[in-house]
């Protein structure tokens, strides 16, 4: 296999979309929507760059690079360009580029226009990532920012409590499955020692030989299946639709919901081909279809319609990689690339109409043809592919689909059984989306209906004509897109030789009679719409109210797990920690033996003593003080004698923060009470005094007992040793305490100083809460209506 | 506590405080010293300045928000850390420049860098608590 080197090129394409993100704001400053002109061109150029690999992906050949990242734990930033990746980094990037284009003219003069263009692509490095990503942990890094980068596209319009349930929605959900992933990779990489895809593919039987392999199956499912919304996990892809519509027509078309359908064919040669796979996936898959499908018909918001398509979709590619067999996964991957480019340019049609009509509701749309020709062209077009008519793209796949599944067995007519009536379905809805809208009579309701841009049809249009193009020059698609990944996925050289010009076969027997009951559903749409609708509203639950049950039982937990955990009261606290801690001290000590013998009394000088005397007399004065503030300073006497003893001990830096710490404790505390209006005394009776001062007492001892019993051992020189030595010999500074926070184990102090910050901000936060509202009781979050 | 001596003095105390912090700060990779004691002796300026003068004279004297500082330093001290990437040695690993500055030979590294993020992380973070409760003392 020829293998070559290609690490410049392939980093720049996986770091030109984050590049654009992060200059889209200040290009949108300066050029407005034409901003979309210039950061298209990042897509642009890496699918320019994908391009180049082409020749010697489509020969077989594989294209890697990649970078040390973790060496200790065999973890590397790597990537790897097959078929596969190629075809899928291409519909990346190439889609990536009309929706960016398509952004431009949708959300002209959109106030967050800068911020949409930074996460769409930001989100498009991702995907890119996780589809050339090589590195399971890679992999796995590139999955989380795909799912975190479409909570950011759904909830885009944050204003709109919708937008942010299904942006949460879809983060629960992938990002849930997310972590399933992560388990099952760890596992493969832990059992199995397979670190990257490239050893996993090269494993052989490996995996399907390890007793773990039912664990990891069902780990890698979840993830695939909540990304590709396969049922029951299905619902947080039409609340999705509520993010502007761009992002529907990438998200829903070639990238985030093709991921977990790119990791199964992936995973395909390496997990596929046991009775678990042929099995569960086959059966998932088909119920989606059907599900999926009928939903779509029910549903009367064009986005909403498609969305259940691609849902229904989703699951026929499932079911086909389930199924497994060499003409089922070109199946799969037929379809997968027709997909991508039909559901992209309906979306795209959907919003053009939402742009043009303002209405996504069928029963209020109608007539469009005459006032928006070029939408209505690259509708159908697109439609045309979706039904699985000659000579379009979608036609190739549902004829090798067909082909894939004739097997006289109760097994495939029943997975063809639901490949047909999910197809009719599917075939329906394609043309409820592009056919309602734009003939019959123009509705009063819409006013100047109108055609976008050159920027809104130019993406839709370009998507439609590539899928006839793909279709009317066959022989060159398989060869660059289609075979080279069907090649990866099988796991061997797939020839696919079907064409746009029909035979008379059984296949094509099967895709007239879907065509043919996809009409009959077409023109019955509004029965099957209300028939529908009657048993969904019998059922009365859904998995999309599942969560929110769920959800809210999570709260409900948590609710009362904190008023259990957190009563606000600072005084129970500060009980609770210090009786936890003097316990944790005194107890193992006491009944291990381990108490202190008896210590010397040292021989000190006189200043000394005086310097322990000011101690005793600080900690006695803050126990007879009259009034708090005294305490406070008596307190602070205390702290200032303890900073001479490190001072007289040689520790002029601990001495030193200590000076600093005390001062701004009595300072901080001083404005706290003053803050608080406490009482200027504290006016408890002794009952409750004497528990606290035992506590404190007890406390006390437990410290000092601890330390007296740290200092009689003996005393282990070794990091002091390699501090004194290394200090100034490789860290250059004589400062031991300062190299070591700074340097020798700076990363601890980046995670104090992190966290010295967040204090801050949570103080600042506490200080700001309105005095009148303190005393009220947290509400219960789950009372309130959502 | 707003007598005229406090409020007279307070000023040029301040002045001197966080110089002498910045002097702390400098001097800490070899003496007793540092980023962290920097840091909290300039706090305790700014503590002493509110108190005397209010705390809108500080915030004016500030500029920035204590926040924006403190998240500054956080800035500082990781892209310290990052430095070393590009140099191709592991994570936070310390560079260090001798560059002659007017016949001085001056020691710049990237520890020095991170101590100042940590100086400005301390300043910043108790700077803001501080004031914010000195704010509310008057209302």
């Amino acid at each position: 296999m020829a293998e070559i080197e290609a690490t410049t090129g392939g980093t720049l394409a996986l770091a030109l979309p984050f590049l654009a993100a992060a200059i889209a704001p200040i290009a949108k400053r300066f050029l407005g929507a034409h901003a979309a002109w210039l950061l298209a061109l990042a897509p642009a150029l890496a699918f320019a760059i994908l391009f180049t690999f082409l020749p010697t992906v489509a020969d077989g050949g594989v294209v890697q690079f990649g970078y040390d990242w973790i060496p200790a734990f065999d973890v590397r930033f790597s990537f790897r360009i097959d078929g596969l990746a190629s075809t899928f980094g291409l519909l990346i990037t190439g889609i990536g580029t009309l929706i960016v284009l398509y952004s431009g003219g949708y959300l002209k003069g959109h106030r967050d226009q800068g911020r949409f263009f930074s996460f769409i692509l930001m989100f498009m490095g991702s995907m890119l990532g996780l589809v050339l990503a090589d590195d399971l942990m890679t992999l796995f890094v590139y999955w989380e920012l795909t799912s975190i980068t479409s909570f950011l596209l759904i909830g885009f319009d944050h204003d709109r409590e919708r937008a942010r349930r299904g942006a949460i929605q879809a983060l629960a959900i992938t990002g849930g499955g997310g972590l399933a992933l992560l388990a099952g990779f760890i596992l493969i990489r832990e059992l199995a020692g397979l670190n990257s895809m490239s050893e996993v593919l090269a494993a052989g039987d490996a995996l399907r030989s390890s007793p773990a392999y039912t664990a990891i199956f069902v780990l890698v499912i979840c993830g695939a299946f909540t990304k590709s919304a396969q049922m029951p996990f299905h619902v947080w892809l039409p609340n999705a639709m509520e993010a502007p519509t761009p992002v529907s027509a990438y998200l829903h078309s070639a990238t985030m919901v093709k991921a977990g359908v790119y990791l199964l064919l992936r995973m395909q040669p390496a997990l596929g081909e046991t009775v678990l796979w042929t099995t569960v996936l086959p059966i998932f898959g088909a119920v989606t279809l059907v599900m999926g499908a009928l939903l779509a018909v029910r549903a009367t918001d064009i986005k909403i319609t498609l969305a259940y398509t691609t849902v229904s979709s989703l699951g026929l590619l499932v079911m086909l990689i389930g199924v497994g067999t060499e003409a089922a996964l070109i199946g799969a991957v037929l379809y997968l690339i027709a997909h991508s480019l039909f559901k992209g340019g309906l979306f795209m049609v959907a919003g053009s109409v939402d742009h043009g009509a303002h209405t996504r509701e069928l029963d209020r749309l109608g007539g469009l043809a005459r006032y928006m020709p070029i939408t209505f062209t690259a509708a159908l077009l697109c439609a045309l592919s979706m039904g699985g008519i000659t000579p379009f793209v979608g036609f190739l796949a549902k004829e090798e689909i067909y082909h894939a599944l004739e097997h006289p067995d109760a097994w495939h007519v029943f997975l063809i059984a639901a490949a047909i009536l999910g197809n009719a379905l599917m075939f329906a809805a394609a043309f409820i989306v592009a056919l309602k809208p734009f003939v019959g009579r123009l509705p009063e309701t819409i006013h100047h209906p109108h055609e976008g841009g050159l920027t809104i049809w130019l993406g839709p249009l370009v998507l439609g004509v590539a899928g006839l193009v793909g279709a009317l020059f066959s022989e060159t698609y398989h060869h660059f897109f289609s075979g080279p990944m069907a090649s990866s996925a099988i796991g061997a050289p797939a020839g696919i030789e079907i064409s746009w010009v029909p035979h008379l076969n059984l296949a094509f027997a099967l895709s007239l009679a879907t065509i043919g009951l996809g009409i009959l559903i077409y023109l019955a749409s509004n029965a099957i719409r209300a028939a529908t609708g009657r048993t969904l509203a019998a059922i009365g639950w859904g998995p999309d109210l599942g969560f929110d049950q769920a959800m809210r039982g999570l709260l409900r937990v948590s609710f009362i797990a904190t008023r259990r955990l957190q009563s606000g009261r600072l005084d129970y606290y500060m009980t609770v920690t210090i009786a936890v801690i003097t316990a944790g001290l005194l107890v193992p000590m006491i009944f291990a033996g381990a108490l202190p013998s008896e210590p010397k009394v040292p021989e000190l000088r006189f200043y000394e003593w005086i310097v322990l005397a000011l101690i005793l007399v600080g900690i006695v004065a803050v126990v007879i003080a009259k009034n708090r503030l005294t305490a406070i300073v008596s307190l602070g006497i205390q702290g200032f004698a303890t900073a001479l003893i490190f001072m007289l001990l040689g520790a002029p830096d601990l001495s030193f923060t200590q000076f600093m710490v005390e001062t701004l404790s009595v300072v901080i505390l001083a404005l706290v009470m003053t803050r608080l209006r406490l009482s200027p005394a504290d006016h408890r009776p002794w009952r409750e005094t004497l528990p606290d001062a035992a506590l404190a007492t007890a406390g006390g001892a437990g410290f000092g007992l601890f330390l007296l019993s740290i200092t009689q051992r003996p005393f282990d020189p070794v990091l002091s040793d390699f501090f004194e030595r290394y200090s100034y010999a490789i860290a250059h500074g004589h400062n031991i305490v300062n190299v070591i926070i700074v340097d020798f184990r700076g990363v601890d102090t980046m995670g104090e100083i992190a966290v010295v910050m967040t204090t801050g901000l949570a103080v600042l936060a506490l200080i700001r809460i309105r005095v009148g509202r303190r005393d009220r009781a947290p509400a219960d979050p789950t009372e309130t209506t959502p | 506590m707003r007598t005229i001596i406090f409020r007279f003095t307070a000023p040029y105390l301040t002045a001197l405080m966080v110089l002498f912090s910045i002097f702390v700060l400098l001097r800490g990779h070899n003496d007793p010293g540092g980023g962290f004691i920097g840091g909290l002796i300039a706090a305790s300026a700014f503590a002493i300045y509110g108190i005397a003068c209010g705390v809108a004279a500080v915030r004016r004297a500030l500029y920035f928000h204590p926040m924006a500082i403190s998240a500054a330093g956080l800035l500082f001290a990781v892209v310290a850390g990052l430095l070393s990437i590009p140099a191709g040695t592991g994570f936070m690993t310390g560079l260090w420049i001798f560059p002659h500055v007017f016949g001085t030979e001056l020691a710049l590294s990237t520890p020095m860098l991170f101590d100042i993020g940590v100086y400005l992380v301390v300043v910043g973070g108790i700077s803001s608590i501080a004031l914010a409760l000195e704010e509310r003392e008057s209302d």
